[in-house]
């Protein structure tokens, strides 16, 4: 009723805020803006990447001192010696932070919990590979504050040997986004569970602990005896930490790198699609329940 | 009864001030900086035992930061405060066995049990007699029509249900004063009248002092004497109800039914505005404000102009009224 | 009017109304008999796999740091025993920044017993018992796999190590909660020495760099839950930092532990009512 004319500029000083593009974008242009979205909202979180820095490497210091006298005391440490076995350990608290194995639940978890979920199912985009742009787009900022300094301060206290051909970097470059891929749709696949479950978070505990061991979190996956090795390689989780390990410590090298890159991508393959196969049952359950 | 007079008030604020620090992006990708953001600012007033008082302010105004002062989760940045003559922070535990506080976006129930074990757990956590715990959770589940609802895990509580289930929880040790922070919202109006009749008993029978946050006019309406504006931290009124829609000056309308169609009586001699013009002019809605002009002067300035058919006049609505100390702040 | 004098009357004593919260935690449990069976089962594989963490580096190693095998069984058994009952205890207290951001905390301001002890009587988690059962097992096993000098004062000091060792990842989870009222985004940050704590603990402090030796020997000190009384059972000399009489020492280590959570608790709790300024 009263010209607000000063609301109105207000407004549109706001609304030239907000950039729409001219034309509509490609579907894969879609999942990169997700992807920079996830991204910017991770980089809000600096306190909490540090929090996680500092926690791996409280961890790493541990396993470091351990594993090194390990490799001191035993005559063979499953081949590893100082400098790889530093690598590994690294290495691994590095990839932490981008696996987001130990981290808080995904949002996924949640929205599925509250029913907010039924809103993603509304959207023209799929909902299983937006999650995953998201999700890597975080990954990605995680590199710099986690990651990297991870890595930079094992050398410089424990001391680790790196590779230096640069086709070792590059695969390992490959082998680490399939692994935080895989990761993430291992931990899209278990939020799932809770279309059907209640309270999933012992769920998720045991997924934490579980699935960190068999990854080869503690102990290389190469060290497990035959029987427990057999039960590993039958999941993916050596393919989320043991794999990009090795091809970025450059332990396997060549063929038998290439091999367990694909070995990755089989994992994704088929965890992705079980992603998918429970996605569908659980939207159908959300149809029949109700919100 | 008393252990203090009667004549110390139950709730007694002094210059009451809070802030907080807040760390904003100042657009610069790095640096943040600091600013302080002045919740409560000098605030005082004094509630006597066994009032009601409304307390209301649009969201962000200082209200819940002020709740929060009075029953000792907040330290004052300075100022007093004393509630039931406690120190609020310092006295908490005490304090705690003496008032009763409802959230009305929070919980105090306890989710995956039946309601009548978190009254039993309350009562053991005021450590009531067991007899007469028993007396006065029969007598509030009776008043508030409870009793269906008992065996109810509390998650299962639609939002009315809850929300006296929650009024009862707070009342179960008997308290003097009784905070309710916006405890209709999302209630229905059944459930809403219910509510304010229980808290009108309880008030009449135990002299129970009531403080209540609310945006809902009508719970000011039927529940409190007196009326606490507060806005940007600072209370901007005190006083009664019919006094609040006075002192803001809103307009009172007149709305004339003319003979014909007649021009838009936009220009009236005595300020009045022109709100509305229907069937060409036949009906209009003016506005006045009662400090400039009366009823009568503007009648008479529209017959002047017009034949008059019919005439009445339409109050300010509370809504209104608030709605204009809000905006007026902007 | 009313009968406010008789309702001054205080019942019970002044541990009321923590039995009363604790029991009720206990009948919800039992309530969701499935959902509770399927945590009991989590808990106890987690227990297993901890411990396969731990034995497969040995079974590789034969001795690590001055220990065999067996003695693993011993370090598992006493730090393990002794975290996983401190979580049943208080294992709850890391939901405490889920409850500052919702604004639940406020409720317990609202009652009249101190904050610190609402909290840690809020909730009892009975399925961390299954993990605490699986680390007395391997305690047990490592027990009668060794040779131990018996006698009273292998007995007390097994005794006195775990109940000092349960208090003190007790306080370790209390000084952690205390510091959740400045971190809130940097939560994690606390797993570092919790959950960081009980890793070290697990672990032959002979093989830590002297920083580390004197990081979870002395300011966090969860050696003493595990390797110092391992070594003075077996007999077997220390490091010269950690040597093994000082196993006699660990009720200290709670205790210094408890000082510390005193101080976090006492200075997390100020800055949220705003006393800190």
């Amino acid at each position: 009723m009263r010209g607000d004319a000063e609301g109105d500029g207000r407004v549109a000083l706001a609304m030239r805020r907000c950039v729409f593009r001219r034309r509509t974008p490609s579907t894969f242009g879609v999942y990169w803006k997700l992807a920079r979205a996830g991204f910017k909202r991770q980089a809000q979180y600096k306190l909490a990447m540090f929090a996680g820095l500092f926690t791996n490497c409280v961890f790493g210091f541990v396993r470091a001192a351990v594993m090194v006298a390990a490799v001191r005391a035993a005559g063979d440490f499953g081949g590893y010696d100082e400098g790889t076995i530093g690598a590994y350990v690294w290495l691994s608290q590095a990839l932490l932070g981008a696996t987001q194995f130990m981290g808080p639940p995904i949002d996924l978890v949640d929205r599925i919990k509250s029913g907010d979920v039924a809103i993603d199912f509304l959207r023209p985009v799929d909902v299983q590979l937006s999650y995953l742009a998201t999700d890597m787009g975080r990954a990605a900022c995680t590199f710099l504050p986690r990651g990297v300094p991870s890595i930079v301060i094992g050398a410089a206290t424990f001391g680790l040997s790196m590779p230096t051909t640069p086709v070792a970097y590059l695969l390992g470059l490959i082998s680490v986004l399939l692994a935080v891929a895989l990761s993430f749709l291992c931990l899209f696949a278990v939020a799932l569970i809770g279309f059907w479950v209640v309270e999933i978070r012992g769920i998720r505990v045991l997924y934490q602990i579980v699935g960190t061991f068999l990854a080869g979190l503690f102990v290389p996956v190469h060290m497990f005896p035959d029987w427990l090795r057999t039960i590993a390689l039958a999941t993916p989780f050596p393919s989320i930490l043991q794999s990009p390990i090795d091809t970025l410590s450059g332990r396997v090298a060549g063929m038998d790198a290439l091999l367990t890159v694909a070995a990755q991508g089989f994992w994704v393959l088929v965890i992705g699609l079980l992603g998918r196969v429970l996605l569908r049952a659980g939207q159908r359950r959300l149809e029949v329940q109700g919100g | 009864m008393d252990e203090h007079s009667s004549a110390e008030p139950i709730i007694d604020i002094d210059d009451l001030t809070r802030q907080f620090t807040v760390y904003r992006k100042n657009g610069s990708r790095w640096r943040r900086h600091r600013d302080t953001i002045t919740a409560v600012d000098r605030m005082s007033f004094r509630i006597e035992r066994g009032s009601a008082v409304g307390y209301i302010g649009a969201n962000g105004a200082g209200k819940s930061t002020t709740i929060k002062m009075l029953t000792g989760i907040l330290v004052p940045t300075t100022g007093s405060v004393r509630t039931c003559g406690l120190e609020p922070v310092r006295q908490r535990r005490e304090l705690a066995a003496r008032i009763g506080v409802v959230f009305g976006q929070r919980s105090q129930l306890w989710w995956d049990l039946p309601l009548h074990e978190s009254f039993s757990i309350l009562a053991a956590i005021h450590r009531l007699d067991p007899d007469i715990a028993d007396k006065r959770t029969h007598e509030l589940v009776e008043q508030l029509e409870m009793a269906d609802t008992l065996d109810t895990p509390v998650r299962q509580l639609s939002l009315g249900q809850r929300m006296r289930a929650e009024v009862a929880a707070a009342l179960l040790h008997s308290p003097e004063l009784v905070i309710l922070d916006e405890p209709t919202i999302g209630l229905d109006v059944l459930s809403k009248q219910r509510l304010r009749e229980f808290l009108r008993a309880e008030r009449i029978e135990r002299g129970t002092t009531l403080l209540l946050t609310t945006h809902d006019m009508g719970d000011i309406e039927r529940l409190c004497d007196r009326v606490l504006v507060v806005d940007h931290g600072r209370l901007v009124y005190d006083g009664s109800l019919a006094g609040l829609g006075a002192t803001v000056g809103a307009r009172r309308v007149l709305v004339v039914d003319l003979a014909a169609p007649t021009p838009d009586l936009d220009d009236l001699p005595c300020g009045a505005q022109l709100l509305s013009s229907e069937a060409g002019g036949m009906r209009q809605r003016l506005a006045f404000d009662a400090e400039h002009t009366t009823a009568a002067a503007l009648l008479a300035a529209v017959s002047d102009r017009a034949q008059v058919r019919d005439l009445s006049i339409e109050e300010p609505g509370i809504e209104d009224v608030v709605r204009r100390i809000y905006e007026s702040a902007r | 009017m009313a009968e406010p004098d008789s309702a001054r009357i205080v019942a019970g004593t002044w541990f009321t109304p923590y039995l009363a919260v604790l029991r009720s935690r206990v009948k919800a449990q039992q309530v969701y008999r499935l959902s509770f069976a399927t945590e009991v089962f989590s808990a106890f594989l987690i227990g297993l796999v901890e411990f396969a963490e731990v034995w497969v580096i040995f079974h590789n190693v034969g001795t690590l740091g001055g220990l065999d095998t067996n003695a693993a069984l011993l370090l598992f058994g006493l730090s393990n025993t002794s975290f996983a009952l401190a979580q049943v205890l208080v294992g709850h207290l890391d939901s405490l920044p889920a409850m500052i951001r919702m604004g639940t905390l406020d409720a317990y301001h609202l009652r009249p017993q101190p904050l610190l002890l609402q909290l840690i009587t809020s909730d009892i988690s009975l399925r961390r018992l299954a993990r605490a059962a699986v680390a007395v097992i391997v305690l047990g096993v490592g027990l009668w796999r060794n040779e131990i000098d018996w006698g009273i004062a292998p007995v007390t000091l097994i005794v006195i190590t775990l109940i000092s060792g349960i208090a003190l990842f007790c306080g370790l989870f209390v000084c952690a909660a205390g510091l959740q009222f400045f971190l809130i985004d940097g939560a994690e940050l606390t797993n570092s020495f919790t959950y960081g704590g009980s890793f070290a603990a697990m672990q032959p402090a002979s093989v830590f760099p002297a920083p580390l030796k004197l990081l979870f020997g002395f300011a966090i000190p969860v050696a003493f839950t595990a390797y110092v009384p391992t070594i003075a059972l077996l007999g077997l000399p220390g490091p010269p930092l950690l040597p093994a009489w000082s196993a006699w020492l660990t009720p200290v280590a709670a205790a210094w532990v408890w000082l510390l959570a005193f101080a976090a608790w006492r200075i997390g709790t100020r800055h949220y009512q705003g006393g800190g300024g």
